[in-house]
């Protein structure tokens, strides 16, 4: 009890005298904050990426391509195979209708907003049942396009990113031209990266006669993909790829985000030894400082024990206000910030928002406290074990 | 350089301190080498590209090919020297996660297209001779464990055979390098006859086209000519330096790039920050010593000098340790990266830049306290001890 009230004791007065050792002490703070503010914005990126791709996933809707397909673009299926397919046990029928959408995936070069580079932006053949396949998509702005029409509607991603695909323009993509007649709401998932249109007009502007590239199915229960898998699997006239849509959508996340980490964790690593190499300074430097106060404390009778943790405390105290100002400056600044990369996975881009989460935070903030406490560790050993008598002849 | 002993002495006066600070600049430019390596990696794509090569894509999207027909009409334009073609594959070998680059092409028309990457005689006869043969960049021979003569099933994400089969067997009949340190040759080539005769669809196609201009020809004079000749066709062109090429590539990746480097430039600049402060707070200590210095008789400028000296002596210290390890991390990693995150590269120019970063680092760190020693009034700062 009495060890406590001690370091109690000590701490306070540590900091009230802070402002005397202001320089160091901001330094340290600072270099925390940048530490913990350039960790929160790099992972913010995988963090969001991986939000946006997940977003778009359900579990009860199953997408299926042909076999060894990567990703939709490489993907290919017969008019003939679609209709096995949406037939197949397990797919959720709304009176006799199979719930399903057909669909073709092309890559159509558009403007970027930011840098007018060009981009390869995915553009979708969709049928009507699209939007009973996916989770939330609304029409936000406009209105639907028209069957057999060369209409588009856009994501709205996609119309904050790209240039000329404002609701009501046309756009050309090689000898065709589009109307831009609505755009719609995602719920911030990849497919508001993405153009729409009707799947028959896409095949023919595009000469892929009856084919398709992957077909949703929505499942009767999440349990249904088994059954839909078996039936598939079995079936000769088909060799297909079976998996949830948030299978999918996972595994198209996985490579950016895993490049993400794969840079963001050793940089942060690399970061933080300097951050604490300038906790130790400032910390040693305090402890210096101190040196006749340190002394004179231990000849009043405080113990070792109540110096060392009280360093120890200050300097976790400063690291975990470098954390807070670093972390709060990560999410004012990067937070919804959006931005669009290309995606290799899909060879198309995705639109999507840094996303600074709580989790983020408190990892970012447990970095700080690591470097806060070996920070000051080594510079409180030495002040506990400071002789007095010769720290006070000193004075 | 006759007071480097002093220099040196005053550096080290508070050993701990020293080794901190250096340990800090080091940690900042060990991630300077090792960010511009990667910054090099996402741009250089148009540092090793050909002024005089220039690449002829589908306008609509690259991932639309063009009819093998276009060849023989390219090669008839004006002022185009060479022309060859190449395909996007994209396979895998073994599992999904082992992708690199692979291209069916012309053997003979696609190596005189690029002199860069270097393959013995042999070799590339051997390879022209062989339908099935393919050959590989040394970065994935190496990372593989490939030899010649090896038989390297790929498994096709885009071209089913006509027979439905998606295992492609390719016979490694030589390994190419490329001798630019900036290039990368993580890629595979093999025959496109082979490929073409083989695959199930898009028979008579071809990705892109490549071409050279005539030395005296005018590159963007000779894009304009072929992208006419194909306009108002179903498949119309779009002719680009090699360079603009690439760096629409960089473009795709978009501000992601650019907003790592501003982040990480913010990071350098605050390490720099820590360790200049520290310096400039070693320098106050020592008021009362720099003024026994000038009553023996050292002049201002030289005061001024030694305190200057000290503090880009530091920076020197541990941002060489720094660029040093730093080079050969890069050295490492490219090799483990190689078809990750090919072309990771250490610029000369890099490197001058972070030595004109660590001189200036410590003129700036060093500067006031510099200042403050000349003016000293040695009656003042004596008396202040």
């Amino acid at each position: 009890m009495r060890a406590i009230r001690q370091i109690l004791a000590v701490t306070w007065l540590n900091l009230r005298n802070l402002p005397r050792r202001l320089g160091t002490s901001v330094v340290a703070v600072v270099g925390v904050a940048a530490v913990v503010l350039v960790f929160a914005a790099v992972l913010s990126m995988a963090k969001g990426f991986e939000k946006t791709m997940v977003a778009a996933g359900s579990d009860d809707t199953a997408i299926i391509m042909r076999k060894g397909s990567t990703s939709e673009l490489n993907s290919g299926l017969s008019n003939d195979q679609v209709l096995i397919i949406a037939n197949a046990p397990g797919v959720f029928k709304d009176g006799n209708v199979p719930v399903m959408s057909a669909e073709l995936y092309v890559v159509v070069d558009v403007k970027k907003k930011s840098n007018d580079g060009d981009a390869n932006v995915p553009f979708r053949g969709i049928q009507p049942g699209a939007f009973a396949v996916r989770k939330d998509v609304t029409i936000a702005d406009g209105r639907m396009f028209e069957e057999g029409k060369n209409e588009i509607i856009v994501g709205l991603a996609a119309q904050r990113e790209f240039a000329g695909l404002a609701t009501g323009s046309t756009i050309h993509f090689g000898q065709t031209e589009w109307s831009v007649v609505g755009s719609f709401d995602a719920g911030g998932s990849v497919s508001e990266s993405e153009l729409w249109t009707d799947v028959r007009v896409l095949q023919n502007s595009y000469r892929r006669g009856n084919s398709f590239q992957s077909v949703r199915v929505k499942l009767q229960s999440k349990e249904s993909i088994t059954e839909l898998e078996a039936a598939l699997e079995t079936d000769p006239r088909i060799d297909p790829d079976v998996m949830t849509e948030k299978e999918y959508y996972s595994s198209q996340a996985a490579p950016l985000s895993q490049f993400i980490k794969v840079i963001g964790y050793p940089l942060t690593v690399l970061m933080a030894i300097g951050a604490i190499f300038g906790a130790l300074n400032s910390m040693y430097s305090s402890v210096s400082v101190r040196g006749k106060e340190i002394a004179t404390l231990r000849a009043l009778g405080f113990g070792p024990i109540a110096i060392l943790f009280s360093t120890i405390i200050e300097s976790t105290l400063l690291a975990l206000t470098g954390g807070l100002i670093g972390g709060g400056l990560a999410f004012l600044v990067f937070n919804g910030f959006q931005v669009s990369t290309l995606n290799s996975a899909s060879f198309s881009q995705v639109v999507f928002d840094f996303a600074v989460t709580g989790d983020l935070l408190v990892d970012g903030l447990s970095v700080a406290l690591i470097i806060g406490v070996v920070g000051g560790l080594f510079p409180a050993v030495r002040a506990a074990r400071l002789p007095v008598a010769q720290a006070l002849r000193e004075l | 350089m006759k007071y480097f002993r002093l220099v040196w002495k005053n550096a080290w006066r508070k050993k701990i301190r020293t080794s901190l600070t250096v340990l800090s600049v080091f940690v900042a430019f060990l991630l300077f080498a090792l960010l511009s390596a990667i910054g090099q990696a996402f741009e250089g794509g148009a540092d090793v590209a050909d002024a005089d090569r220039l690449v002829v894509i589908d306008k609509v999207s690259l991932i639309n090919s063009l009819p093998m027909s276009y060849l023989d009409r390219i090669a008839a334009v004006d002022g185009v020297q060479s022309v060859t073609h190449s395909s996007w594959f994209g396979g895998y070998y073994q599992d999904p996660r082992n992708q690199f680059a692979q291209f069916p092409v012309d053997p003979s028309s696609f190596m005189a297209m690029y002199p860069e990457y270097k393959i013995p005689r042999e070799q590339l006869d051997a390879w022209a001779k062989d339908r099935t043969g393919a050959i590989v960049g040394q970065e994935l021979a190496t990372q593989y464990g490939w030899k010649i003569g090896d038989q390297i099933p790929m498994q096709a994400t885009i071209w089913t055979k006509a027979d439905g089969g998606r295992t492609w067997e390719f016979k490694l009949d030589g390994i190419f390098s490329t001798d630019d340190p900036r290039g990368s040759a993580a890629m595979m080539l093999f025959q496109y006859d082979y490929f073409d005769e083989a695959r199930a669809f898009g028979k008579g196609t071809a990705g892109w086209y490549i071409l050279r201009v005539k030395p005296d020809a005018d590159p963007i004079q000779v894009a304009r000519t072929i992208d006419a000749q194909f306009a108002n066709s179903p498949s119309e062109t779009k002719t680009s330096t090699e360079a603009a090429f690439a760096q629409s590539f960089t473009k795709q990746f978009g501000n992601i790039a650019l907003i790592v480097s501003l982040i990480l430039g913010a990071v350098f600049f605050t390490l720099l920050l820590v360790s200049g402060n520290t310096m400039s707070q070693s320098v106050r200590e020592r008021i009362s010593e720099l003024a026994v210095l000038k009553t023996l008789g050292f002049d201002d400028r030289t005061v001024l000098g030694i305190v200057l000296s000290e503090s880009i002596l530091i920076m020197m210290v541990g941002g060489m340790l720094g660029l040093g390890v730093g080079w050969i991390a890069v050295q490492g990693l490219a090799k483990e990266l190689a078809s990750f995150l090919p072309g990771l590269f250490l610029s000369p120019a890099a490197m001058m830049l972070a030595v004109a970063f660590m001189v200036g680092a410590g003129i700036l760190a060093g500067i006031f306290p510099a200042l403050k020693a000349m003016r000293l009034s040695i009656v003042d700062a004596l008396a202040r001890a």
